[in-house]
C-alpha cells in the first residue's frame, strides 16, 4: 500500500515561489517598457529642438539664402518615431503614456508639416504633401490598405512626405485641421493632397496622378516665381 | 478577443513555471537519496524473475535484446525470459531460432493481436515472483535489473520499479534531439517517484512484482499504451512504483521526425486517453500527488501547448494574410529592407520573461537528467537540437493527438 499523503505545504510554498517569479517577470516587463518610453520622449525632445532651430533659422535667413535651410531633413526621424510609437502601443502595456506620446507626435508632425511646406514654396525645393487620417478606435482594413499604398509612394517618391493623423487623437491642433478639411470619422481614411479631401481608400494608381499633378504644380509655380523674378530684374535694370 | 487570449496565456504560462518550480523544489528536497552505483550490485537474496520480450518484426534488433538479458549480472537459474513472437512477417522467428538452446529461455509464436496481448500470453506462462517486459528494440545494462531487485529488497511496499531509459544510437539529428530528452525525462521521472506519483511504467525492464496482475489483472488495449495504463490502475489502487535511475535500458529511438511524430502521437493520444478512462482520479485526495499533481501538470502542458500552437497558427495565417492583401494593393514589393536592431523592437512583454524561466528550468531538467544517469555535469550541443525538434514536430503530434481523440480515430502502432 501507497502512503498518499499530500504535502500540501509544499504545494503552496511552490505556489508564492512562482507567484515571485511572475511578479520578477513583471517587474522586467515594466523596467523595459519604461526604457522605450524614456527613449521615445528622447527622441521627440530631440526633434522638438531641430524643429525649433529650423523654424528659428528660417526666420532668421529666410529673406537672404535658402542654402542653408533646404538640407533639414526631420520627417525621417518622425518616420521612425512614428513607427515605434505604433509599436509602443501595440506592445507597450503603459498606454496613458504611449497616447500622450503620441498627441506630442500628432503636434511634431503638423510643426513639421508647416515648416517644409514653407520652406519648399519659398526655396523651390520639389516636394509633396500628403495629409493622412486613420482611426484606430476601429478595425478599418481599408485604412491598413492605405497605409501600405502610402508606404510603397514614399519609398518611390522621396519628395513625398507623408503626416499621418489618428481621427481620435485628442488634441485641439488635430481637431483643426479635421474642420479645416472637413472630415469625419465615416469616410475614413481620408487624404488631403494639395488641399484637396480624398476621402474613402484610394488606390495607388489614381493617388500616383494626384502626386505627379502637385509636382507639376509646383514646378509651374517656382517657373512663374523665377519669370516674375526675372522680370523684376528686367523692370529694374 | 486578444486580451481574452493574453489573459489564458497568462494563466497557463503561471501553471506552467508552477510545475517546473515544483519538480526543482522536489529536486532540491531529494537531491542526497539520488545515488548512482558504479561497482557490482549485491543482494542479500535473488527472487526469481520472469522477462517477456514481446517483438513484431524485430529481427534486426531481437538478437542484440536476448544478448543483453543473457549478459545480466544476476543468476541465470533466477532469470527466465520468454520470447513472443507477435505474428512477425520478417525473420524474426528464425532469429529466435538462435536462442532454442537455453534453457532459461521459452519461444512462442502468435498470431499477431497486439503488444498487450503477447504481454498477456507472456504473463500466463509466469511462474516467478517478478515479472517484467523488455522492448524487442531495447537493451539492458549488465547491472540493471540487481539494481531494480535491490530496490524491491530494500522496502516490501514497492510493487514496480521503472528503470532509467536512454537513447541507444544517436546518428541522426533527430536521435540526437532525443537523447536530451531522454536525460529529462529520467529527471521527471525520479522526481514523480519522489512523490510517489509516476503515471507510466516503460515497456523497456519495468519490473513488477507478478500480485500486480494477480490482483489487478492482465494488460489492457489502452489506446496502445498499455504500459500507461497498467501504471495509472496501480495507482488506483495504491499500488506503488518507484524509479531506479542507474538501471539503464538502452533503447532505439525514431530516425526520423516522422517516425518520431508516429511514435509521440500514439503517447500523447494514450496519455489524454488513458486520463479521460481514469478521469475519476482527477483530484482525489486518496489517491495523493498522482491526482493533484502528475496528471494535472500533464493535462495542463497539453491544453497550453495545444493554445500555444493555436496562436502560433493564427499568426501565421494573419502574416500570410497581411501579405495577401499587401500583394493585391500594392503588388509585389521587391525591396530589400536591411535589418538593423534595435533594442527597442525587442520583445519585453512579461510573457517572454516567464517562457525564458521554463525554458531555462527545462535546461537543468536534461542537465540533471544526465547528472543523474552518467554522473557527469556536461552540456551537450545535443540540448540545442533538443529544442529545436521538438518545437517544430511537438505541434504536428499533438494537433493530431487531439483531433483523434475528438473524432475517435486510433494512431496506428507504427
Amino acid at each position: 500500500m501507497q502512503d498518499n499523503k499530500i504535502d500540501w505545504k509544499k504545494y503552496v510554498i511552490v505556489f508564492f515561489i512562482t507567484l515571485t517569479l511572475f511578479a520578477t517577470a513583471s517587474a522586467l516587463s515594466n523596467y523595459f517598457g519604461n526604457k522605450k518610453i524614456d527613449q521615445l520622449k528622447l527622441i521627440q525632445d530631440k526633434i522638438a529642438i531641430d524643429i525649433l532651430s529650423s523654424e528659428t533659422q528660417f526666420s532668421l535667413l529666410s529673406e537672404l539664402s535658402c542654402k542653408n535651410i533646404s538640407d533639414s531633413v526631420l520627417s525621417d526621424e518622425l518616420g521612425e518615431l512614428g513607427q515605434k510609437l505604433e509599436w509602443g502601443q501595440e506592445n507597450l502595456g503603459n498606454s496613458d503614456e504611449v497616447s500622450y506620446l503620441r498627441k506630442y507626435y500628432s503636434l511634431l508632425q503638423i510643426k513639421d508639416y508647416l515648416l517644409t511646406k514653407k520652406i519648399s514654396e519659398r526655396c523651390g525645393v520639389k516636394s509633396a504633401f500628403i495629409l493622412y487620417f486613420y482611426t484606430t478606435a476601429e478595425n478599418c482594413s481599408e485604412c491598413e490598405k492605405q497605409g501600405l499604398v502610402l508606404s510603397a509612394l514614399r519609398d518611390k517618391y522621396e519628395e513625398l512626405k507623408v503626416y499621418s493623423f489618428d481621427f481620435s487623437t485628442d488634441l485641439s491642433a488635430v481637431k483643426s485641421m479635421l474642420e479645416i478639411y472637413k472630415i469625419k470619422d465615416t469616410v475614413l481614411p481620408a487624404l488631403v493632397v494639395d488641399d484637396e479631401t480624398l476621402t474613402g481608400f484610394q488606390d495607388i494608381d489614381s493617388l500616383e496622378v494626384h502626386i505627379k499633378e502637385s509636382f507639376k504644380l509646383q514646378e509651374k509655380e517656382t517657373e512663374d516665381s523665377k519669370a516674375r523674378s526675372t522680370t523684376t530684374i528686367k523692370k529694374s535694370n | 478577443m486578444n486580451s481574452v487570449s493574453s489573459t489564458i496565456l497568462y494563466i497557463f504560462a503561471f501553471f506552467s513555471v508552477y510545475v517546473q518550480v515544483f519538480f526543482l523544489f522536489t529536486f532540491i528536497e531529494n537531491r542526497k537519496k539520488i545515488v548512482i552505483r558504479k561497482g557490482v550490485t549485491k543482494l542479500a537474496k535473488y527472487p526469481g524473475v520472469t522477462v517477456i520480450v514481446p517483438c513484431w518484426n524485430e529481427e534486426g534488433t531481437i538478437y542484440k535484446t536476448v544478448r543483453s538479458l543473457l549478459h545480466l549480472h544476476y543468476p541465470q537459474d533466477k532469470l527466465k525470459i520468454i520470447i513472443i513472437d507477435d505474428g512477425s512477417t520478417d525473420g524474426t522467428w528464425h532469429a529466435l531460432k538462435k536462442f532454442s538452446g537455453y534453457s532459461n529461455i521459452k519461444v512462442f509464436k502468435k498470431e499477431n493481436g497486439g503488444k498487450y496481448t503477447a504481454l498477456n500470453l507472456g504473463l500466463d506462462h509466469t511462474t516467478t515472483e517478478f515479472v517484467g517486459c523488455l522492448d524487442a528494440d531495447s537493451t539492458a545494462h549488465p547491472e540493471a535489473l540487481v539494481r531494480i531487485m535491490s530496490y524491491f529488497e530494500r522496502d516490501a511496499t514497492i510493487m514496480a520499479v521503472a528503470p532509467s531509459v536512454v537513447a541507444s544510437s544517436s546518428k541522426s539529428f533527430v536521435q540526437k534531439a532525443q537523447r536530451s530528452e531522454y536525460y529529462m525525462s529520467v529527471y521527471t521521472k525520479k522526481m514523480l517517484a519522489f512523490m510517489g506519483a509516476i503515471h507510466v511504467t516503460p515497456g523497456p525492464l519495468t519490473i513488477f512484482k507478478k500480485k500486480v496482475f494477480d490482483d489487478l489483472g492482465k494488460y489492457r488495449h489502452a489506446h496502445n499504451t498499455e504500459d500507461m495504463e497498467i501504471a495509472y490502475r496501480m495507482q488506483k489502487n495504491y499500488y506503488k512504483i518507484e524509479q531506479c535511475n542507474d538501471a539503464y535500458i538502452y533503447t532505439n529511438t525514431p530516425p526520423t521526425a516522422f517516425t518520431l511524430y508516429k511514435q509521440r502521437l500514439r503517447w500523447i493520444y494514450g496519455f489524454i486517453n488513458n486520463t479521460i478512462d481514469y478521469r475519476d482520479l482527477l483530484f482525489k485526495k486518496k489517491y495523493g500527488n498522482f491526482s493533484t499533481f502528475t496528471v494535472p501538470a500533464g493535462v495542463i502542458s497539453v491544453i497550453t501547448a495545444s493554445f500555444f500552437i493555436g496562436r502560433i497558427l493564427y499568426n501565421i495565417a494573419d502574416f500570410l494574410y497581411s501579405k495577401f492583401v499587401a500583394y493585391q494593393t500594392v503588388g509585389f514589393d521587391f525591396s530589400v529592407n536591411i535589418f538593423q536592431f534595435d533594442f527597442f523592437f525587442l520583445n519585453t512583454k512579461a510573457l517572454i520573461f516567464l517562457t525564458l524561466m521554463i525554458y531555462t528550468s527545462v535546461f537543468f531538467s536534461i542537465v540533471l537528467g544526465r547528472r543523474m544517469t552518467e554522473g557527469d555535469w556536461r552540456v551537450s550541443f545535443d540540448l540545442v537540437l533538443f529544442f529545436i525538434v521538438f518545437s517544430f514536430v511537438a505541434p504536428f503530434w499533438l494537433g493530431r493527438a487531439i483531433f483523434n481523440t475528438l473524432f475517435s480515430r486510433k494512431p496506428a502502432w507504427r
